[in-house]
């Protein structure tokens, strides 16, 4: 990791918000070394990162539905011209073929970067991430895997977008992290920005062990920031504390962020001073960061766009619990999705906006569960 | 063929006649007549492990019309799709059919309503084949109550019980496995029906593919897998993507047809043969080569990976409503004025649809959380923490 290269700037980027907004102060607080930045948005920085990654690395594949072309989302434009068709090359429409091709490309000792089109359409390709890729070098005592033993060893990592935009209905909108939370062996991680998505994504495809890589679609083009030009890497399970505060902790990732940044703001309004972290890495989490959030604060709220029950926000929770029981003034809440399918029409009342998230009157009256501001559904 | 004797030595008379015969058309009963025809299918079947059917196929003028008017409907449905999405007011994913018109008609005239279709998510025209009605489509493209999913489905999910029409589904490839339980529901009820199973040549390359045509086969299931080759998986020519193109022969064990998915008297040949096969030997590929003028979804132009003269060309060559409007003008059903008139008629009726179909409330929200599980059987606890969760604005 101490590659010249591949610089950590993620101690760097603990400023204010970096989440839907350009960031300046962040790239002038680099520690040199590191070019100027160039306004981007989340799928320009995605596409940099791609090119980086394919250029460092001779063994680098980028593949999927396609991508050949530059993929539905824009991600993978200009890298079959540049790199190849033999190392960026469309696949044709099979989830589980893709990743299982994956997998074996990556044993090989080659970085697999493959690409699922929708997190929506991941689950054909579920068992082989599940029950392959996750438990290869486990159940073959370190003799094969879909990584390697070290960063400079090759690895797999599996981009899908993920979440709402708006109007997606139900295959186009779809939040799965939980069910790859479940799995020890594999890493989950969401950028929050252009900048982060960069940064996290080459630590994922550099990264020895499977990594699940779920990018907000909704930001593709809607975040843009500075984002350097070279290549730079952040740290993976580490989070970052976003927005400084003392009187709850907000957790979340990916989209989500920018919702609660608006909550936040919100309930500044109302004197109430709100803490704001980006997990980053789903699993293995960064429990250390958030409990001695939740030891200053002593209040606690989880968001995301899956559904509540069985999301991460639970696993949060729990965790938190037995860390701080005695810390907590207030029940730990979470914003999230509604245990419904993800529905067309109805989406806006499904979503967990900025109006439920406020939960604004739960922070003044601790025992009261939470709050939902209800303008969200009376308009 | 006594109607088309009298038209031709109509057309041999003077120009004076010609307004009288004009009239004459206008009030014959064109949509009626149920003479025989025959016709040629435009290219001859080609088949897998199994004898191909007669190029000529029966057909009566009035099926030839109907023909004729339920694919500009379908047409000008997609088109109208188009429009509305565009102007925001059809929100979720769209898939237009617009020039694979012929496999919905073709299929339907060569099967009953007691049979099962199941497709993807281009499934539009499927669904008005089916007997669905443009106001059902529109309301709900665009999630309202009057849509035959009551609003909660949108383009992708069309369903229509009554008719056998199990509908629409999002995920590439995934109805094939469930067309073959279907057919194992028909085969064990001894109804003697059978199920198509829709799906494109980009699921075709899917692994759910071949495990439900083992299946199938294993069991003699009266399953028709019918692979509307369009060309393009999404935006991947299928020569890319699929190491042989010949989807009829892709199931090896399976008996294949090869049809040209264009031509919607082919299409009901092949549909008719393929059941009476599947009634006595089990499940048949069925390979409609069709094509779709639009992109593969609403943000996709359709123009990146194929050329403009390519679809163009198909337009001006193959266009499944153009052979049609020249069958009948060539066997003098009707003039080239009734056709268009049959067009203005359709396009009125699309239009009203879609006013209608704008008045159409959208669902209570209340629906959001019905259809999740069955009331009772324990589901009250999830119901209840749903409204414990939302609660404070079901108090307000």
């Amino acid at each position: 990791m101490a590659s010249g290269l591949r610089r950590f700037v993620g101690s760097l980027s603990r400023r204010n918000l970096s989440t839907a907004c350009a960031n300046k102060q962040l790239i002038q607080q680099h520690d040199g070394g590191v070019g100027s930045g160039k306004s981007l948005n989340l799928y320009s920085a995605i596409n940099q990162a791609l090119h980086i990654a394919l250029e460092t690395d001779p063994r680098a594949y980028v593949f999927g539905e396609d991508v050949g072309f530059g993929g539905v989302f824009r991600c993978t434009t200009g890298l079959a011209d540049r790199f190849g068709k033999s190392r960026v090359f469309n696949t044709p429409l099979c989830e589980q073929g893709i990743v299982g091709f994956a997998i074996g490309l990556a044993a090989m000792g080659n970085r697999a970067i493959a690409e699922i089109q929708f997190a929506d359409y991941i689950f054909p390709a579920f068992d082989q991430i599940v029950n392959e890729a996750a438990k290869f070098r486990y159940r073959s005592g370190n003799q094969f895997n879909c990584g390697g033993p070290s960063c400079d060893s090759p690895g797999l990592t599996v981009r899908a977008p993920y979440g709402a935009v708006g109007h997606g209905g139900h295959y186009h909108s779809q939040s799965p992290e939980a069910f790859f939370c479940h799995v020890p062996g594999l890493k989950v991680v969401i950028p929050r920005s252009p900048q982060q998505a960069k940064g996290l994504l080459l630590s994922c495809i550099r990264d020895p062990n499977p990594v699940v890589f779920f990018e907000p679609k909704w930001l593709y083009r809607f975040s843009v920031e500075e984002v350097p030009e070279d290549d730079y890497m952040l740290p993976l399970s580490e989070a970052e504390v976003i927005r400084e505060g003392s009187d709850i902790t907000l957790v979340g990732w990916g989209a989500q962020l920018s919702i609660m940044e608006q909550a936040c703001l919100d309930a500044e309004k109302e004197g109430i001073s709100c803490e704001l972290i980006d997990l980053k890495t789903l699993i293995p989490w960064d429990k250390e960061t958030v409990e001695a959030s939740v030891r200053k604060t002593g209040r606690l709220l989880i968001s995301h766009e899956a559904p509540v029950t069985g999301g991460f926000g639970a696993e949060i929770s729990a965790s938190i619990l037995e860390r701080c029981f005695l810390r907590l003034e207030a029940p730990v809440a979470r914003v999230c999705g509604l245990d419904t399918p993800f529905p067309l029409v109805f989406e806006p009342f499904y979503m967990p906006t900025k109006n439920k998230a406020s939960c604004l009157e739960s922070f003044k009256v601790p025992t009261q569960h939470c709050c939902m501001n209800l303008t969200a559904h009376g308009s | 063929m006594a109607l088309s004797k009298l038209s031709s030595s109509s057309s041999l008379s003077t120009n004076i006649l010609k307004p009288l015969t004009n009239s004459f058309f206008l009030h014959r009963p064109i949509s009626t007549d149920t003479t025989p025809l025959t016709i040629e299918t435009s290219v001859p079947f080609t088949s897998h492990q199994c004898e191909a059917p007669s190029r000529s196929v029966e057909t009566t003028p009035k099926e030839l019309l109907s023909f004729f008017r339920q694919m500009a409907t379908m047409r000008r449905m997609e088109i109208a799709a188009d429009s509305l999405y565009k102007a925001k007011l059809v929100r979720g994913f769209c898939h237009l059919y617009d020039g694979q018109e012929a496999v919905a008609i073709g299929m339907e005239a060569g099967i009953t309503k007691k049979d099962s279709i199941i497709t993807a998510y281009r499934d539009h025209c499927t669904f008005l084949g089916r007997g669905g009605t443009l106001l059902e489509v529109f309301s709900e493209l665009m999630g309202r109550k009057d849509g035959c999913s009551h609003g909660k489905g949108g383009s992708m999910h069309f369903y229509k019980k009554d008719s056998g029409f199990y509908g629409g589904h999002g995920i590439v490839g995934a109805q094939i496995p469930l067309g073959c339980g279907l057919a194992f529901a028909q085969k064990y009820s001894k109804d003697e029906t059978v199920t198509f199973a829709l799906y494109g040549d980009g699921a075709a390359n899917q692994g759910q593919l071949f495990e439900a045509l083992n299946i199938a086969a294993l069991w003699d299931l009266p399953a028709i897998l019918v692979c509307e080759n369009n060309h393009y998986g999404m935006g991947t020519a299928e020569w890319r993507a699929a190491k042989s193109p010949s989807y009829y022969k892709r199931g090896d064990y399976v008996p294949g047809l090869k049809v040209d998915g264009m031509d919607a008297l082919a299409v009901k040949q092949a549909c008719k043969f393929a059941k009476e096969h599947a009634l006595k030997n089990g499940p048949m590929i069925l390979e409609m080569d069709t094509y779709r003028y639009h992109g593969h979804s609403m943000s996709d132009p359709g123009s990146t990976y194929r050329t403009r003269d390519e679809i163009s060309g198909v337009r001006q060559e193959r266009d499944p409503i153009e052979r049609i409007r020249k069958l009948i003008l060539a066997h003098d059903l009707a003039t080239e004025k009734e056709l268009k008139d049959i067009e203005k008629e359709v396009r009125k009726e699309v239009d009203d649809a879609i006013a209608k179909a704008k008045e159409s409330p959208m669902p209570e929200p209340s629906e959001l959380f019905t259809n999740v599980y069955v009331k009772g059987y324990g589901v009250e606890v999830i119901v209840n923490t749903l409204y414990q969760y939302i609660g404070f604005f079901f108090a307000s």
